[in-house]
């Protein structure tokens, strides 16, 4: 009787969700393609589109009729024609993301990374994550979103963030060149920043930090003959596609000291980019072998896990497929995009009833050519 | 099916992580093995120092004793292997079908591991020059002369990055048992088999378990294991070997470039010699690094050529079961077909000839794997790339080169075999630093004595002879 009344539950709860994404859709495409609060950008697409997204866009599948987003759309100037006109006389911000080598891809910003990590802050267990609390940001710096929003989720919670100096662009260059001496010094360089802060006094309770440099600040302080728990971390927050089941294992029981229950140190998985913002993970447990998966803050984004070959066609739950994102907020219009990334589609439960995805790792067909840095 | 986990100093650890290990001719799927990060390796470092404390409570000739049972266990036993069990003929079966080598072939390099494992008493005794092995274990001592001698140990762990198909080298690390270091080893994707087993059969011979790890997984355990473990040897390319030569942490293995030398005094009996050459190039399929990839003379190459492809040409691909099959196959059909294409650039060079072209195609490509069967080319100079190559199946360059520049063309030669009773040339290649292992006279490159040392000797390698002196403390002088 629960179990249906449950299932039906979440059967209306994901109807809801449905309706308020298709209402969510059908008012950003009015925002991004009406004359008075557009971007120059979709404005000037729009002549190039065999439909009007005015008209014939009412809700989410709609979308399909836009061509895929590029990012190389994202390269080079003027980044004002990405501002939407309605925002044209507010402070802007430019995220970058790549650019290792050549014209980094930029997204321009208003105040998105502000609600995406404010709302990302509603997810955060208090107990692990105490309001008031410092926070360290043990990630790349720079023309970053990251660092920004890592900031401001500490000032919403009260907080005041320490940061380090990471230049991740330099890093890429040191695993492309080989210099793998110069590339430890330099992760070394970084930890010792962060070992410093930790040591200063500073009351850091919470942190963000990439796995990697999650794994190396475990060990520095290790020689120090001192653990994270025993430095007063309680809550971490990280990233990336290096968060597999058996590193999240290796994490939870052998660098933090076991699960937060034992531990008193609780670490949540995320997955997000410049792009998208923030996808939260389902709490991850021992008792489900550590498996991760991920749900898009809907309705501002959504995830779509989708056919390798035909990128309009979701795959069934459980199967493997690319993942497909979708950004829509009034700053910025992403009417599909297919990420580096592949998984495995999962299905929506009570806290988040939309299709999620498991399993996240680099594209197969082209994660031969990727490099992996810090994050 | 059968499951092997990390080893964690002996302790099991089955990751979320597994690879699984398939049959290359049918793919049907044999083992899966767990894989872990470097980032636990790292951590267990810590307790490195804990595995040359066991060990050292164990008198010498007790390990030693231990090693002649363990010998006898991995050549005879069914001994437990990860989850299951493993028998002799499983053993062969497996690591036949995960490495591509003939079973027969795999039951050489069973002999050759037990071989050497039965007989580290006498080994030891000739890499330390007779040394009582009590002195290493306590650190210093006099060694019957009145005079102390100390070693002092460089690690309290040999790690070895292991290759990924040859089942041959695992001879390099078994004497650090009885030498009390311990074993932090990072299997090869392909070949678990032997370091697997032969954990197996020390443990059962009473080795206390906590002296071994085992670390399966990715590129990143091995550069952990060699950036962390004081001593540690690696396995692979001539790049692997170049990025760690000079680096006193670690001992690179790499090609071995072998060779066979005809002196201007013997060579015109070359056809004497004949057997050797083909032994030398052929055995173990030619995948050894003292397998022979170059054969060097002033004169009759041409004839020397022809003949060695009279006799390796014909050579055709057999099942792995055959007890005449003669060629390993290439797991990865892409490694072959890329070597092949390599094989091709080298024959463009004018100067160079394909004596086994008559034989027919080279390349066998199968549905999942692929054969190179032999090859011999000849090089009208030293100067000729293919002078300097060396591939993972039977190959051999015939090069024609005059007995002085010899020395000065050859380049690194891990075994070099010198047909000669020229005392001043043998004085010559005794004097040079390009030949590592060299043999006077009739031995084929691939028969090693194991009283010898090989690419450096482990002892001075794992110890440090340095200065010790002792006084006993006067008597407390009272008020």
């Amino acid at each position: 009787m629960s179990v249906d009344a449950s299932a039906t539950d979440l059967e209306a709860a994901q109807k809801a969700a449905r309706d308020r994404l298709d209402q969510h859709v059908y008012e950003i495409v009015q925002w991004h393609f009406h004359e008075s609060t557009g971007c120059p950008f979709w404005l000037e697409k729009k002549k190039e589109l065999k439909f009007d997204p005015l008209t014939e866009v009412k809700g989410f599948d709609d979308l399909k009729k836009f061509p895929l987003f590029e990012d190389e759309w994202l390269r080079g100037g003027p980044v004002r024609r990405w501002v939407p006109k309605a925002y044209a006389d507010r402070p802007i911000y430019v995220f970058e993301t790549g650019g290792t080598t050549g014209i980094p891809k930029s997204r321009v910003v208003v105040e998105d990374h502000w609600i995406d990590y404010e709302m990302f802050s509603h997810t955060l267990p208090d107990e692990y994550f105490p309001k008031g609390a410092n926070w360290l940001m043990l990630g790349p710096s720079g023309p970053r979103r990251l660092r920004l929003a890592i900031e401001h989720l500490a000032q919403y919670r009260g907080g005041i963030c320490f940061c380090i100096d990471l230049d991740p662009r330099w890093v890429i260059k040191l695993i492309k060149k080989g210099w793998m001496e110069h590339l430890e010094e330099y992760k070394k360089h970084c930890i010792d920043q962060a070992l410093t802060i930790l040591s200063a006094g500073h009351d850091i309770k919470c942190m963000f930090a990439t796995p990697k440099l999650l794994e190396a600040l475990a060990y520095g302080l290790a020689e120090q003959g001192k653990s994270i728990p025993e430095v007063g971390i309680t809550g971490i927050f990280s990233g990336g596609t290096e968060f597999t089941p058996q590193w999240t294992r290796f994490c939870v029981e052998e660098l933090l000291g076991g699960p937060p229950e034992e531990s008193g140190v609780f670490m949540t998985p995320t997955y997000g980019n410049t792009l998208m913002g923030l996808a939260c993970s389902k709490p991850v447990r021992a008792e489900e072998d550590y498996k991760i998966t991920y749900y898009a803050p809907q309705p501002r984004a959504v995830v779509e896990v989708v056919d390798f070959d035909n990128h309009e066609q979701v795959v069934d739950y459980g199967q493997t497929g690319r993942v497909k994102l979708y950004t829509m907020t009034k700053e910025f219009f992403v009417p599909g995009f297919l990420e580096r990334d592949e998984g495995e589609r999962e299905r929506p439960y009570a806290k988040y009833p939309w299709d999620g995805v498991s399993g996240v790792r680099p594209y197969h067909r082209i994660a031969a050519q990727t490099t992996v840095g810090v994050y | 099916m059968l499951h092997l986990p990390a080893l964690r100093w002996g302790k099991r650890y089955e990751s979320l992580e597994k690879q699984e290990v398939a049959h290359f001719l049918t793919g049907e799927p044999i083992a899966q093995i767990s894989q872990v990060n470097g980032g636990m390796l790292q951590l267990d470092m810590r307790h490195a120092a804990r595995a040359r404390q066991i060990l050292r409570q164990i008198p010498s000739d007790d390990l030693l004793a231990m090693c002649e049972k363990a010998a006898e266990l991995f050549e005879n036993a069914t001994l437990p292997v990860g989850d299951g069990e493993q028998s002799v003929d499983d053993f062969i079966h497996q690591q036949s079908a995960s490495t591509g080598l003939p079973e027969h072939m795999c039951r050489a390099n069973m002999k050759k591991n037990a071989f050497v494992l039965a007989n580290m008493r006498s080994i030891l005794d000739a890499l330390t020059r007779g040394l009582d092995l009590e002195i290493l274990s306590r650190g210093w001592g006099d060694e019957g002369r009145g005079v102390i001698v100390s070693y002092q140990v460089q690690s309290p762990v040999l790690g070895a990055v292991l290759p990924n198909n040859s089942p041959g080298v695992h001879t390099l690390w078994l004497p650090a048992i009885p030498l009390k270091v311990g074993l932090l080893l990072k299997p090869g994707s392909q070949e678990p088999w032997t370091p697997y087993r032969m954990v197996a059969a020390f443990t059962a011979a009473g080795v206390p378990p906590e002296a071994f790890a085992l670390y399966p997984g990715g590129h990143d355990v091995g550069s952990t294991l060699l950036a962390r473990c004081p001593r540690a040897m690696v396995f692979g390319s001539a790049q692997t070997v170049e990025q760690y030569a000079g680096n006193p942490r670690v001992q690179p293995h790499g090609p071995g470039f072998s060779k066979i030398l005809l002196g201007d005094d013997v060579v015109d009996r070359w056809e004497e010699f004949l057997d050797l050459m083909v032994e030398s190039v052929f055995s173990n399929s030619g995948r050894s690094c003292i397998n022979c990839s170059g054969i060097w003379a002033s004169r009759h190459t041409e004839e020397i050529a022809r003949a060695l492809a009279e006799r390796l040409g014909p050579v055709d691909v057999l099942p792995p079961d055959d007890p005449q099959a003669g060629l390993a196959a290439f797991t990865n059909k892409q490694m072959a077909i890329g070597t092949y294409s390599m094989v091709q650039q080298d024959l463009a060079e004018a100067g160079v000839t394909d004596c086994t072209a008559a034989f027919g195609e080279r390349l066998v490509e199968k549905e999942r794997c692929a054969y190179l069967r032999p090859m011999v080319v000849h090089a009208d100079s030293p100067d000729r790339a293919v002078a300097s190559k060396e591939y993972m199946f039977p190959f051999v360059s015939v090069v024609r080169c005059a007995q002085q520049d010899m020395l000065r063309k050859i380049g690194p030669t891990l075994v070099g075999t010198a047909l000669t009773e020229d005392p001043e040339w043998i004085d010559a290649l005794t004097e040079s630093t390009l030949i590592d292992r060299l043999n006077i006279g009739p031995i084929p490159t691939n028969r090693l004595n194991w009283l010898q040392p090989h690419e450096g000797n482990l002892i001075d390698f794992l110890y440090r002879s340095r200065a010790y002196q002792v006084e006993p403390m006067p008597a407390p002088v009272r008020a």
